[in-house]
This record gives structure tokens, sequence and C-alpha cells, in this order.
């Protein structure tokens, strides 16, 4: 118990004299996560949208394929992400193995399928005579989406969170790709990880209290954007 | 076309699916402002050729034609819809407002604010339901979510409105309640309507014309009376609801009077029918009076037969009667008639029907 008070005592005490050190380790992880989050989200809600909505040959394997994708684990990612970026690699030329850059293209590979995913799920569980419906009303191809976003509106917002949980929380590829320089790549997840590993449990603590924190802010934005303008 | 009234017809129309033809319509027109129901059993193809006219569902084959000009292209199927709108089923509500709902057509079309709040406040009290104006659609009951349906379509002032069985799914009284509205509506605006409907009743009270489809084909069309008393077949007899559809031959004809020979007994009919013909006899059980003696009324040509009660069933505010006379017949008795005859199940009575009340088909089939 000792432990777990003295942990939340450290982590008030970091926040509260605004540690650097701590401060810019949450700032790139909101940086990073974030990034990562539009990225797959511009790619999930599109692409998914696409499968849901049209009829192609081997539909049913795609999204099996995307649902599978939904369970990656991170550190195979971080495995692939490094091989690819690593010098001799098919991009290494770019130099960005151990960068902030590197962590985000891998938390956008986590969590692309898992929005493109719930976003297929979500659009496809809309009635489907609504499209009829839609564009009976003289709606044009692009008002049509925009409606059914418009209606999917709840699980498209849930894809989202689901997205930025995945990869906030995410340490396996963070440390592979970032490498948890000091001051440069270290996210909140990497840094407990190191912290614990070197047996200092209350640094741990506060930086695992300052990553739910974090979560919960931003999901409880999502949220308040995801049941507004809700009639009665 | 030869109809110059047509507002929307169709030529040479086929649609399949997975190689099998679900339409095939080879022509077919509705009128400027009439009321036109299609009717037909499940599968028939009705929701399909609704689609057709729509222009949601491309046919493989045929023409759409809208007010002369053909609807071909993407363009053109989009500038169209804009003329004309479609209720379903279901509601299909959006996940907002009743107000936003039936606003939505409007908005799609960019009008501007204040003439959308007009025509939408006049929608819906059109429809009874302004003061659900800011209600959730989720929160309707289903007579509430048709209204505000059906006011979202109308809103738009279409040319045609197209209704794709939109009761079927509401209790009696909620359907005629809705009905009755939705009647009074058209007939004020004048609005051009084709309506799929189960509903027999529906489709003779509110329609002008009636289509009857058949396994993706129209079998007969034309003014309710003439569907319902002069089915071209057997199948839209059946259809139409003549509850009694016996198979005999014809033994003789004498001015016009046709004696057809049924299971052993003779019935006189008047029709279009020659000596040896096979002919279905159509009789509609509100035509069958029962009587507890035998009439024996020889002023008008009647065919009385003796017979006996086999099962007694009630159907709003009839009752249905079936009749064993040697051949099975269905008659309507009202409640009145029921008691002071005091017919139960095994009784024997007697059926009549005038001979007019035949209606006569020639089987194709077997000549």
């Amino acid at each position: 118990m000792d432990l777990i008070l003295e942990g939340i005592v450290t982590a008030f005490q970091l926040l509260w004299a605004l540690d650097p050190e701590v401060l810019g380790i949450t700032w790139l992880s909101l940086k990073v996560s974030g990034l990562a989050t539009i990225i797959s989200v511009v790619i999930g809600i599109s692409v998914g949208m696409i499968v849901a909505l049209t009829r192609f040959p081997g539909k049913k394997f795609v999204v099996s394929v995307v649902n599978t994708g939904m369970g990656l684990p991170p550190v195979v990612v971080g495995l692939f992400v490094t091989v690819f970026l690593w010098r001799n690699g098919p991009f290494g030329f770019l130099d960005i193995l151990y960068t902030p850059t590197a962590i985000i293209i891998a938390q956008a590979v986590i969590a692309t399928p898992i929005v493109m995913g719930i976003s297929i799920a979500a659009l496809q569980n809309l009635p489907s005579k609504l499209r009829l419906q839609i564009l009976s009303l003289g709606a044009t191809r692009l008002q049509m989406v925009g409606i059914l976003v418009r209606e999917a509106r709840l699980p498209l917002m849930a894809a989202v969170m689901a997205g930025f949980g995945g990869v906030i929380s995410e340490v396996g590829a963070s440390i592979m790709v970032g490498g948890n320089i000091k001051g440069y790549s270290r996210v909140l997840t990497t840094a407990t990880v190191m912290e614990t590993g070197k047996g200092e449990f209350a640094v741990a603590f506060a930086l695992s209290i300052i990553l739910l924190m974090l979560v919960f802010f931003v999901n409880y934005l999502f949220t308040l954007i995801q049941q507004r303008e809700r009639p009665r | 076309m030869s109809d110059t009234n047509a507002i929307i017809s169709v030529e040479d129309l086929k649609v399949r699916l997975g190689g099998v033809s679900i339409l095939d319509i080879p022509s077919f027109s509705v009128r400027q402002g009439e009321f036109l129901s299609l009717i037909g059993p499940n599968g028939s193809g009705k929701s399909t050729f609704l689609l057709v006219l729509n222009s949601l569902l491309k046919p493989v084959s045929g023409r759409l034609i809208y007010r002369g000009e053909p609807v071909t292209g993407r363009d053109e199927a989009f500038r169209y819809r804009r003329k004309v709108s479609m209720v379903f089923q279901e509601p299909l509500l959006f996940d907002t407002t009743v107000y936003k709902n039936v606003a939505s057509g409007l908005k799609i079309r960019g009008l501007k604010r204040d003439e959308i709040r007009e025509r939408v406040m006049r929608y819906l009290g059109w429809f009874n339901i302004e003061h659900l104006a800011q209600r959730s659609a989720r929160k309707l009951s289903g007579g509430e979510a048709q209204r505000t349906s059906l006011a979202r379509a109308f809103a738009m002032e279409p040319e045609v409105i197209f209704l794709d069985e939109p009761f079927s799914a509401l209790d009696p009284p909620t359907r005629h309640a809705i009905t009755d509205d939705l009647d009074r509506i058209v007939s004020e605006t004048g609005i051009t309507t084709i309506m799929v409907t189960h509903d027999q009743s529906e489709a003779l009270r509110m329609s002008d014309r009636i289509a009857v489809m058949h396994d993706g084909g129209i079998v007969q069309v034309g003014v309710p009376s003439l569907v319902m008393n002069n089915p071209v077949n057997e199948f839209v007899a059946n259809f139409v609801g003549m509850d009694t559809i016996l198979v005999g031959n014809v033994i003789r004809v004498v001015d016009g009077m046709a004696t057809v020979l049924v299971s052993g007994k003779e019935i006189d009919a008047f029709g279009n029918a020659g000596s040896g013909d096979c002919v279905y006899c159509c009789i509609r059980p509100e035509n069958v009076t029962i009587e507890l003696t035998d009439p024996d009324d020889l002023t008008s040509a009647r065919n009385t037969f003796p017979a006996v009660i086999r099962d007694i069933s009630s159907i709003g505010p009839f009752l249905k009667v079936i009749l064993d006379c040697g051949f099975s017949l269905t008659a309507f008795v009202t409640r009145e008639a029921f008691a002071v005859l005091d017919l139960k199940e095994g009784k024997n009575v007697y059926a009549s029907f005038k001979a007019t009340a035949v209606h006569l088909i020639r089987d194709a089939k077997h000549p």
C-alpha cells in the first residue's frame, strides 16, 4: 500500500512542480498517439466506408483480414516497422528509425485496423434500405455519405476512442521503433517500463497515473462530442 | 406511348437477379394525378418495380420515361429523383428530431432556412404531428414514425410519390387513422401516387386504378370494380378475394346463360363461355345468402342448393360461413342474420346466389 500511496504523492509532486521531463514525456505521448489516431481515422473510416458500402468479390475475406488486424500484437508491428526502417531495409533511406515519427507510423499501423473494423461494423449495422431512402430524398452520393456518417456517429466515435486507447497504452512497438531515448522518443509507457525495471516504483506509479488521467480526459472529450445534440 | 396523360411509363422493362428474371413488364404507364395501387403476393416483384420506377434500381433492359423524357444516365436519374419521393415499409428515420427529419429532404435541396421552417411546419400540421416536432425520432410510436416519414416525403412537394407498403406494420386503428389522413392529403394535393399494398380494402378505397402483379409481370390493370368483379384469370380472382372458385364444365348455353356442371350440380351463370368449355366460377362470399327454407324463387335466375354448415369463423364485422353443397361455398353473414338464423356447425340450410353473381373465367390451359 505504501508503494501506491507514495506513487500517488510522487505523481502529484511531479505534476505540481511541472517537472519538465515528465511534462515533455506526457506531451510527446499525446502528440504521437494523437497523430497516429488521426492518420488511422482518416484511412480507417474512408476505407471502411468503401468496404462496407460496396459489393465486391472477396469482401468477406477482406473484412476478416481487417478484423484480424484489430488484434495485431504491437510487438509484431514493432518488428516489421523496425525491419522496414532498418538502415538496409526498404525504407532505410528515410533514416527515421528511433524517432517519434517511427512511433507514429507503428501506432498508426496498430490503430488503423481497429478503427476500420469498428467502422465497417458500424456502417453495416445501419438498415440496408437507409441508403435507398437517402437517395430517394434527392441526395447526391456525397450527401449520402455525410448522412450515413452522421447516422453512425456513436459507433464511429467509439472506433476513434478504441483506436486512441489502443495506441496510447501500447508499449512494445514504441520501445522497438522509438528506442526510448531520453528527451527525444521516450513516451509514458516506455518510461514506465524503464522505471519499473530500475525499481523506481514511485516514479513508475506516477507515470501510470498520469497516463490514466490522460486517457480519461481524452476519452471524456470524445464522449462529449459523441453524446452532444442527442434529442430527447 | 399512346397514353398522352402518362407522367411515368416503362417500356420493355426487364430486371434479373442472379440469372433469374424477377421483373418483365413490356409496357406500363401511370397517369398524371392518379392513385394507383400495385397489389400481388409476396415475391411478385411489386417492391422491385417500385424501386425501378424510383430509379433506385437499374433494369437490365428497358426504359423509364418521365414526362416523355427517358431517364437514362446518372445525372438524369439524379434530377428525376429530386422530382419524386418514396416512403418505405419501415419509417427509416434519421437519429435526430422529428422536425429535422421532415426538413432533411429540403436541406439536401439547399432551401433557405425560413422556407424550410414554413414547409416543415405546414406538413407536420397536415399529418397531425406538430406537437412532436422536437421529439427524438427514436422515441416515436409506429404510427407517429410513419407519419413523420410521410411528412418528410410530402414536404419535398414531389410530382410523384411512391409508397411501399407504408402501413403494413401498423395495427388496424392506427392504420385507418393514417390512411384517412393520407387519402385527404392526396386528394387535396392531387399528387400522383403509386402504392404497393397487401391490403385489398386499402387498395379499393384509395385507388383510381389497381394493377395486379404476379411472377414479375402485371396481369391486370384497371379501375377497382373491374379488377374485383372481372378478374382476367384464376390467379387474379384468387388474389382479389373471390373466396369461392369452382372448376366445372359448361354443359349448355341458352341466351347468354351458361349452365356449368360442378361436382354433379348445375350452376347457372351469365358469362362469355361456350358449351364444353372448362371454366372457373368465381363467387364472392358477400353475394351468397343463407336461408332456412328453400326460397323457391323463380323470378330471378338464382342458384339454390341445400347445404350443411361446415365451419364458422369471425372476420371483422362478418362471420365467414363455409358451406358444403356438394362443393364448397363460402358466405359472409352479418352478426344479426347469424343470430336470427341461429346458425351452427352441422345445421342444414339453403345457400343461394344469383346467376349474375357468378363470374366465369375460361381456363385457357384446359380448353
